[in-house]
């Protein structure tokens, strides 16, 4: 039988994160293919009680030792390792996250199984695992072929279906005992967001603005607009690094996740880290002077001009058609 | 403190970068290299570490072009010393190049007990992986990445990391330590370039010969190829009264109006 | 003629005349040669640089504009007031010295001044024209006194104090007049006429009231002499000096280059000492009159900046730090303490304030030697930070590859020469926002259009060319602007062209007078020179006359900072448009706010109304002017942005130049501007 195909499962204060189930669904086609076992490892007594929504695996290896909790990427690592030898998985799947950052390099590092970060499609090819990745903020795509199917891939959040991993089935679970070297970094405790006056992932609507915005001052008209659409004003990062914008409303791989109906994306070029936050939402509508920015790749309707000019020009029109 | 500051050159994206004729590496012809992002922030990380607590701030980088003016503008910055590894970074993977500085750390001789080592937290073609963890692995010692804020306090660290949703984590760990840096706590300072020209003048970056790693590439790459103008999106062109006119029927269609 | 008087050969208070005379003379002279050598070594421990150069030019430019002083007409209240108050004081002055010198030395066989007549008639005029002058001067000041003007007790006691000395000579010629009444004359038509309301006075006593009159006037003036080294009047010892050091006689306007400085001026100034001697100069010539700070868009926005006050805090603090023994801690940092960064950033560079400085004073290269102190610590802002990074890295502000600079000529309709590669008779310098700005684009190509249907040869550098750094130098980012300008000449000097057209005014200006050119300087041009050349020539190929009233305004770096006033206008006449002049127009034009780097800076302060709107509002408020021309990209950026915030939408449009003649350049089409 081929090598089976173990799934890190990435939980973050007891709730099982969506690349999870992205990562079965691209872990159950691979083993569609190969005839080989799907599993799903679950560290730390925070994550074990949640093996109910892992059905997608064929079984659920589970540590619950406490010290693995929020545990550095070497000691997480030491206790996957100790899965990947009594699962004999000769394929990893991880998410390229800011969770799991770390750990497929130093498994890598440890076991000599080649990682492959960024992939955004794996398809089995024979006994062979092909895998696309970006890099370059996904300027450029590499095919890496695994020969014999063995490795360490990392999924890019929201690049395989998340549905495609989910189940209502009941997994088998199997305990493990893993020893754990007292970790050389420990975990204090967590730093809140501020909590912002607006919940930007409960929003229908969302006014992103980006570098293209270009001054504080302008963020204003993004406030109007948002305001006369009845909903709220949200950032990529550099913004949110200048200080225009509170933490609470940043969207990306460290900010928030969000999935408005409509999301107007103004001088925002569309980075992989900041489309990763909002690329589920259902309309998405991009304003940007570079006809070649990427987000214009993902987004359901573009218009290649001036923001600063646009905005003011849709509030009224907005206001107009409302009242 | 002894800071060291693992500095990464990488594709410019602001020019269009293409594929060359092999099918397997960028094509050279009007490839520009910068800094990697966060390695910026690493050094100025760093440097505000040295400012505050004191101690040495080593700027260390393989070659690559314009490297030279990077390691000038990190010693015009402040950093204490700049070493140049002549072993070239174009056509190593990560796992050849955290080789090779973890090469240079063990030559160096072994580290002191105030040690950190400041790469950045990721680059944007880690396709192999991340230097920051795969150097810790290889010297064994303690690691934390996409850290966005450090501090110092008897002989330990107390970092952040991020999460996702701005929720962040304060973790404390052991000196010596590799730090996988997100974002400095204060952006990175501005150098003037009459600084980084007079430091040119006064100041040599250091050389040291390592032997250059057996595999430079770990992954059996198949191709590189620049993908589809997915033309995604349907474009409204015309004058911003037309546009806006059309992006109402739009927020329309989808009930927000 | 009686046997004169003589003042000096009375008594006073036991003492004789001429002793008393002595006294207060070596007392006055003493106390103001002492603090006016504490100045001078203030002076003297600022930076060396050389003002020496071209003496005749000085000189010709000091007999201008001390004498003449055509720039205190600039604002009509005061004009002839101070011209004619500056003439009596000059006069009474000549005349203090003789009389002085007279009555120190009694033996010598002169006469007082109020003796020749020619000189009484003078004093006489003057004194009453002095007065009526004073008169107006102190109602200005009391009841109409415009912004900015610095009311003081310093300024009313000097007009008080003149306006004694003019009293007391004309009452001592009054006095005199009784007292040897052949003395009447037309030669003394005020004195006489005054004299005669005291024509009952006794002899003795109108002798003795005219002495007192005369010794008031000198102690008066004696005290003056010592005053003014600690008062504002200083600006009349100084202001000569300052206006014969005057950069403005020698170089270009408004030239941010230093000759002979001994020192590295790159990382600016951080305390008073690292400011050259004439820089310091400026404070003392400061009359604080105010013009400065009332021309000077940022102040009139509500920013922080005022022009006078840099002046008058780099003075104040200098001779508060410069004369004080120890050095220890406290002392006041200038940059920080006295003057706040908000207010060195705030600066456009419109150069308005040395337009009408009456003193000649170089506000701007002083705010940039401090912004360079600042830019060599780092201390800039974020944005502006992000900007200088793009231009070192990619030569231009936009952060966009360097090897698109040219690509708007792609589909601009033409095959445009390379330079590089051929010979041309323009190298058209294009500049960052005409070939980078998407708002810019369509400007650009239709002027390359009209450089083409008028036949002119010419051709680009393509991605050779460079930001020609003029933003970049006042932001004070000297070393980069240093390397841009290097690049620029190393790419220039391997292009084969005759001419420089641009239509950046920035570009123009430090392309035409602030790059070496290594001895070989070509003839710089900006496009409306050109076309202006080619209407007079009959040669701009116009194929309808269009209609209508436009305004023009002048952009900085072309009009105060070059002169280029008319050709625009030439040209837009030769297009049948109406030039309607606003108020602010040609060298007093009301700059956009681009300037200086500031259009890369935020705006943190509550803006009480931004230049560029206050300008749309002033061409909005012309009659039946719909279109207000432009010759910058960057006035386009602005214009455009503030006809949308003044809400003057539909009411004026903004338009560049190039688009006007390109459509007087086509067949079809609307006719009107």
């Amino acid at each position: 039988m081929a090598n089976p195909i173990l799934v890190l499962a990435e939980q973050l204060r007891g709730q099982i994160s969506d690349i999870t189930f992205e990562m079965l669904g691209a872990g159950r086609a691979l083993a569609g293919a190969s005839g080989a076992p799907l599993y799903a490892a679950l560290l730390g007594s925070e994550a074990a009680p949640l093996t109910a929504k892992l059905g997608m695996a064929d079984k659920v290896f589970v540590a619950d030792n406490p010290q693995l909790n929020l545990a550095p990427a070497a000691t997480v690592t030491a206790a996957l390792k100790a899965v990947i030898d009594q699962s004999q998985a000769g394929l990893v799947l991880l998410g390229c996250t800011n969770v799991s950052l770390g750990i497929g390099s130093i498994l890598s590092a440890q076991t000599g199984l080649p990682l492959v970060n960024f992939c955004r499609a794996a398809k089995a090819d024979g006994t062979a695992i092909l895998l696309t990745s970006q890099l370059f903020g996904g300027k450029i795509l590499s095919d890496v072929k695994l020969a014999d199917g063995r490795g360490i891939v990392c999924l890019y959040p929201g690049a395989f279906p998340a549905d495609a991993g989910r189940s209502d089935k009941t997994p088998p679970i199997e305990k493990l005992d893993v020893p754990v070297e007292a970790p050389k970094v420990t975990f204090k405790q967590y730093l809140e967001p501020e909590t912002g006056d607006v919940d930007i992932t409960k929003q229908n609507v969302l006014i992103g603005v980006g570098r293209g915005i270009q001054t504080q001052d302008n963020v204003q008209m993004a406030e109007d607009l948002a305001a006369a659409l009845g909903g709220a004003v949200c950032a990529s990062r550099p913004v949110i690094d200048q200080g225009w914008l509170p933490l609470s409303r940043q969207v990306g791989k460290s900010g928030m996740t969000v999935k408005p109906r409509v999301y107007l994306a103004f001088g925002i070029s569309g980075a992989p880290e900041h489309w990763e936050g909002m690329q589920n939402s259902q309309c998405i509508i991009a304003v940007n002077t570079d006809a070649k920015a990427p987000i214009f790749d993902g987004a359901h309707y573009g218009v290649v001009g001036d923001a600063l000019e646009l905005l003011p020009i849709l509030t009224d029109k907005v206001k107009a058609r409302k009242g | 403190m002894n800071l060291y500051v693992l500095l990464k050159m990488v594709p410019d994206t602001v020019e269009e970068l293409n594929v060359a004729a092999d099918g397997k590496s960028l094509d050279s012809e009007f490839l520009r290299f910068k800094l990697s992002e966060p390695d910026e922030h690493a050094l100025e990380q760093a440097l505000i570490l040295k400012e505050k607590h004191g101690g040495k701030v080593t700027a260390v980088a393989l070659d690559a072009p314009e490297v030279d003016d990077v390691l000038f503008t990190a010693l015009a910055k402040g950093a204490d010393r700049a070493v140049k590894v002549p072993i070239n970074q174009a056509g190593l993977g990560t796992a050849a190049s955290a080789k090779v500085l973890a090469d240079f750390f063990a030559a160096a001789g072994p580290l002191t007990p105030d040690t950190l080592l400041l790469p950045g937290s990721q680059a944007i073609d880690d396709l192999e992986g991340e230097v920051a963890p795969l150097l810790a692995a290889a010297l064994k010692l303690p690691y934390i990445g996409v850290v966005c804020g450090v501090k110092p306090a008897d002989g330990k660290v107390t970092v952040l990391k991020e999460f996702a949703g701005g929720l962040r984590g304060e973790f404390e760990i052991t000196l010596p330590a590799v730090l996988g840096i997100q974002s400095a706590e204060k952006p990175p300072r501005y150098v003037p370039v009459a600084k980084v020209r007079a430091v040119m003048k006064s100041a040599k970056i250091e050389e040291v010969a390592l032997t250059p790693p057996d595999r430079p590439i770990q992954l059996d790459i198949d191709r590189m190829y620049k993908p589809e103008a997915a033309g995604h999106a349907q474009i409204f062109e015309g004058a911003p009264e037309d546009v806006a006119d059309k992006l109402v029927e739009v927020l329309a269609k989808n009930s927000v109006i | 003629m009686s046997v004169p008087m003589d003042p000096v050969k009375i008594t006073l208070f036991g003492l004789p005349g001429i002793g008393l005379l002595w006294l207060l003379t070596i007392v006055a002279f003493g106390v103001f040669g002492y603090r006016a050598w504490q100045l001078i070594g203030l002076l003297r421990q600022g930076r060396y640089e050389d003002r020496f150069d071209h003496l005749g030019r000085r000189i010709q430019h000091l007999i201008k504009n001390v004498l003449l002083q055509p720039r205190i007409f600039n604002e009509r209240s005061i004009g002839l007031p101070h011209f004619l108050i500056f003439w009596g004081f000059v006069i009474y002055a000549v005349c203090f010295n003789w009389a002085l010198v007279r009555g120190l030395f009694p033996f010598l066989p002169i006469p007082y001044p109020d003796q020749v007549r020619p000189a009484e008639l003078f004093l006489e005029v003057f004194s009453v024209v002095v007065l009526i002058a004073l008169g107006v001067a102190l109602a200005r000041r009391l009841f109409y006194a415009p912004k900015y003007l610095h009311l003081s007790l310093d300024a009313n006691f000097i007009l008080g104090l003149i306006g004694l000395l003019m009293l007391t000579a004309l009452f001592g010629a009054a006095f005199r007049i009784v007292s040897e009444p052949r003395q009447a004359s037309a030669w003394a038509p005020f004195g006489s006429l005054l004299s005669q309301l005291f024509a009952a006075l006794p002899e003795n006593t109108a002798r003795s009231l005219s002495n007192a009159m005369w010794w008031s006037h000198m102690t008066i003036v004696l005290f003056f002499l010592v005053y003014l080294p600690y008062s504002k009047h200083l600006h009349l010892l100084a202001a000569p000096f300052n206006v014969f050091f005057s950069q403005s006689a020698t170089r270009p306007v408004g030239d941010l280059g230093v000759i002979g400085a001994n020192e590295d001026l790159t990382a600016g100034a951080s305390r008073w000492q690292e400011l050259t001697w004439k820089q310091l100069l400026s404070g003392f010539s400061c009359a604080e009159c105010g013009r400065c700070d009332r021309s000077c868009p940022a102040a009139a926005s509500g920013y922080p900046l005022q022009p006078q006050q840099i002046i008058q805090k780099i003075k104040t603090h200098m001779v508060q730090v410069g004369l004080k023994a120890a050095n220890g801690n406290g002392v006041p940092k200038l940059i920080g303490d006295v003057i706040s960064e908000k207010e060195i950033w705030g600066c456009t560079t419109c150069l308005a304030c040395m337009n009408c400085c009456a003193v000649w004073n170089e506000q701007v290269p002083v705010i940039v030697t401090l912004r360079r102190h600042l830019v060599s610590q780092g201390q800039v802002e974020r944005t502006v930070q992000d900007m200088l990074g793009n231009l070192q890295r990619y030569g231009n502000s936009f952060g966009k590859s360097d090897r698109m600079r040219a690509k708007w000529t792609q589909t601009s309709g033409l095959k445009i020469k390379d330079a590089r590669k051929e010979a041309v008779e323009y190298l058209w310098f294009v500049g960052d926002y005409a070939s980078y700005d998407p708002r810019c684009e369509d400007i650009t190509k239709k002027a390359a259009n009209v450089f083409a249907q008028a036949g002119l040869d010419f051709g680009l550098l393509y991605e050779a060319e460079r930001n020609a750094g003029n933003d970049v130098r006042r932001v004070g980012e000297e070393g980069l602007y240093e390397m841009l300008r290097d690049k620029n000449q190393q790419a220039l000097a391997k292009a084969q062209f005759k001419k420089i057209i641009t239509t950046d005014p920035h570009t123009y200006h430090t392309l035409k007078n602030e790059y070496p050119w290594n001895g070989n300087r070509p003839e710089v041009q900006h496009y409306t020179e050109v076309l202006d050349g080619l209407v007079r020539a009959g040669k701009l190929p116009l194929k309808k006359k269009l209609t209508g009233r436009v305004t023009y305004h002048d952009p900085c770096y072309l009009g105060r900072y070059n002169g280029v006033y008319d050709a625009p206008r030439q040209v837009l006449r030769a297009l049948g448009l109406e030039v309607v002049e606003m108020p602010r127009c040609r060298d007093r034009s009301h700059c956009c706010g681009a300037g200086g780097g500031r259009i890369w800076m935020e705006d943190t302060e509550k803006i009480a109304e931004r230049p560029a709107e206050s300008r749309i509002r002033e061409a909005a408020a012309l009659e039946g002017v719909a279109t207000f021309v432009v010759a910058c990209p960057k006035d386009i950026a602005m214009f455009r942005d503030a006809v949308k915030t003044a809400g003057q939408e539909g009411k004026i449009a903004v338009k560049d130049i190039a688009e006007l003649v390109a459509e007087a350049m086509t067949e079809q089409g609307p006719k009107s501007a």
